[in-house]
C-alpha cells in the first residue's frame, strides 16, 4: 500500500511538472489526463473508492475532454515565451520555492512523523456517500444544481456570435 | 499507511507547482489548467484528513468541488472562446484591457 502510493506520488508529480513545463498545451492536456488518474489510484489507497471512480469518469473523462475540444477547435498551438518583464524572470523561480518550503514546514510543525494515526477504515461506498449526502448535504446539492442550470446557461451566453 | 504528513506534502507540491504554472505561463488555456491542478490539491488533501479523521464529510466537500470544477470550465471555456473570437489571440498578455 506504501509502496503504490510512492509511486503513484511520484508519477503525479512528474506529470504535473509536465503539464507546467510543456510549451504546446495539447501536451500539457494530456499530462493533466495522467495526473488526474494517478491522483484517482491515491484516492483509492486513501479509502475513497466513491471519489476516485468520480474523479475519473466527471474529471478525466468530461472535463478534459472539454478542454481538449477547445484547444482543438481554436488551433492553439505553441506558445510564444515573452520577454516583457526582467524581474519576474529573476524571482519567479526563488519565489515558488520559498512558498513551497514555508507551507512544507508548517505542515512538518503541525504533523509531525506520527502525530496522528489514520482512523478505522470506514464504509466509503455510494451507499454512506449518499446518505450523508441527502441527510446532511441536501441544501448544498440542491444549490449545486442550481449553480450547473446557471454555468450551462452562462456557457451558452458567452459562445454565441454576438457578444 | 503513510503519514498524514506525506499526503499533505503531495498536496502541496501540486498545488505551488499550479500556482507557478498559472504565474509562469501566458497561454491562457494552460492556465486555467494550472488552475484545475491546484483544485485537485486541495481535494486529495479533503480526503487524506478525511481517511485520518475517519469522517466521510472530506470526500463531500471533495465531490462538491469536482461539481464546481465542471461548472467553471464550462464557463472558463466559454470565456475563452468568446475572447479568442474578438481578441484573435490566446496570450494572456494580449488581454490587458482592464488595465489602467
Amino acid at each position: 500500500m506504501a509502496v503504490l502510493f510512492y509511486i503513484f506520488a511520484a508519477v503525479t508529480v512528474i506529470a504535473a511538472l509536465s503539464v507546467v513545463a510543456q510549451r504546446m498545451p495539447v501536451h500539457s492536456a494530456l499530462s493533466l489526463i495522467v495526473v488526474l488518474c494517478s491522483l484517482a489510484v491515491v484516492y483509492l489507497l486513501l479509502g475513497a473508492e466513491f471519489i476516485a471512480v468520480i474523479q475519473v469518469i466527471v474529471y478525466a473523462g468530461a472535463i478534459m475532454v472539454l478542454f481538449v475540444f477547445v484547444i482543438m477547435l481554436l488551433n492553439a498551438g505553441r506558445e510564444t515565451p515573452s520577454r516583457r518583464s526582467r524581474i519576474a524572470a529573476w524571482l519567479g523561480a526563488p519565489l515558488v520555492a520559498a512558498l513551497l518550503l514555508e507551507v512544507l514546514l508548517a505542515i512538518w510543525k503541525q504533523y509531525p512523523a506520527g502525530a496522528l494515526h489514520p482512523a478505522a477504515a470506514m464504509d466509503a461506498g455510494p451507499a454512506a456517500i449518499g446518505h450523508l449526502l441527502f441527510r446532511n448535504y441536501v441544501l448544498p446539492f440542491e444549490v449545486t444544481s442550481i449553480l450547473i442550470l446557471v454555468a450551462i446557461l452562462g456557457a451558452v451566453v458567452l459562445a454565441k456570435k454576438e457578444l | 499507511m503513510v503519514p498524514l504528513s506525506h499526503v499533505l506534502a503531495l498536496s502541496v507540491i501540486i498545488f505551488v507547482i499550479g500556482a507557478a504554472g498559472f504565474v509562469f505561463r501566458k497561454n491562457i488555456i494552460t492556465v486555467f489548467m494550472c488552475i484545475e491542478l491546484m483544485l485537485n490539491a486541495v481535494n486529495l488533501a479533503f480526503i487524506g484528513f478525511s481517511r485520518y479523521l475517519g469522517n466521510l464529510d472530506g470526500q463531500l466537500f471533495a465531490f462538491f468541488v469536482i461539481v464546481v470544477a465542471a461548472a467553471e470550465a464550462a464557463v472558463g471555456l466559454a470565456i475563452i472562446i468568446a475572447l479568442h473570437r474578438n481578441r484573435d489571440s490566446l496570450n494572456i498578455e494580449d488581454l490587458d484591457s482592464m488595465k489602467l
